[in-house]
């Protein structure tokens, strides 16, 4: 093995390890916050493995959407509904961890041995390596380019969506719309950001 | 080249910790009580298959790389759904006062 392979294998080893144990720490964590941080830890790692596989382009893409958008979203999310909350103790919480955990276990066996018994066809072609992101290009341009454009769409209503299932509803009376002193007065009000029950 | 497409990590590897991802997002996404964990458990599944899809366009799909465009679309699907599902959530969130997910039982029949 040279040098190249176990400086490889090693970036693995190390990336696995930080994604399968932040992942552990994400679900397991109390505090939601350090959840939200380890989260972008973890898709850094992923990234991380997207470069070993001589995707440079998908990296990138990993890096500026999950943590530069996502794990922000989220934790504006987290800011925004921020409130110390004594859960209620529910009957039976302890035998539903247990279930759900060996459901998840017994899938976890099921696809490991899937995904080593079976006789994958390899070695496949051989990768183009670094030209992957000017054939990512060609892909979009032609043979991908319905999905394409409609992921367009997708986004300009998912856009659109979330501003108004998050927008805040200000009730005006119906004949003072059209009144300019009650609109000044609107603006000047200086609304709160969350309503005011929701600071108790 | 050859050694370059082969390397010294087999594929079963990357699914192996792709396997995992998903599992531990599964149970995050049963047992989470507070929502905003859950849509974060939900991203763990969805890095999941994008992993599985980026090590499948690498090692077996080496010359034409379908695996890295379709995650490029789950990565642009996952973006919009974390925005409408935050969205969602802050609605919950003025309407209930309550991120717990025991208590968004209005659907309950």
């Amino acid at each position: 093995m040279n040098i190249a392979d176990s400086t490889e294998l090693i970036c693995f080893l190390i990336l696995s390890a930080v994604i399968v144990s932040g992942s552990l720490a994400v679900v397991l964590l109390e505090n939601i916050v350090y959840s939200a941080f380890i989260l972008g830890g973890v898709f850094m790692a992923v990234a991380g493995l997207y470069l070993l596989l001589n995707a440079s382009f998908v990296a990138a893409a990993q890096i500026l959407v999950y943590v530069g958008a996502v794990n922000v979203l989220i934790l504006f999310a987290i800011m925004l509904v921020n409130k110390k909350e004594n859960l209620k103790p529910i009957e039976g919480l302890k035998t539903r961890k247990f279930i759900s955990g060996g459901v998840c276990g017994g899938l976890l066996i099921l696809l490991l041995r899937v995904s080593i018994t079976t006789k994958w066809k390899l070695p496949g072609p051989t990768s183009i390596g670094e030209e992957a992101t000017e054939r990512i290009g060609e892909h979009l341009f032609t043979d991908y380019l319905l999905p394409f454009e409609l992921a367009s769409i997708l986004l300009l209503m998912a856009m659109i969506g979330a501003i108004v299932l998050a927008r805040r509803d200000v009730t005006i009376p119906k004949d003072s719309i059209n009144d300019f002193k009650n609109k000044k007065s609107l603006i000047n009000n200086n609304i709160p950001l969350l309503s005011e029950n929701s600071l108790k | 080249m050859i050694e370059n497409s082969i390397g010294p990590i087999p594929l079963q590897a990357y699914l192996i910790v792709a396997a995992f991802l998903f599992c531990t997002g599964v149970w995050g996404l049963i047992n989470s009580r507070n929502a905003v964990r859950v849509l974060m458990s939900i991203e763990l599944m969805l890095n999941a298959v994008n992993i599985n899809l980026m090590s499948f366009s690498s090692y077996i799909d080496g010359s034409i790389i379908r695996g890295q465009v379709f995650s490029i679309f789950v990565i642009t699907v996952a973006a919009a759904e974390a925005a409408v599902g935050l969205a969602i959530l802050l609605s919950l969130y003025r309407n209930r006062v309550t991120i717990d997910m025991e208590n968004f039982n209005l659907l309950k029949w």
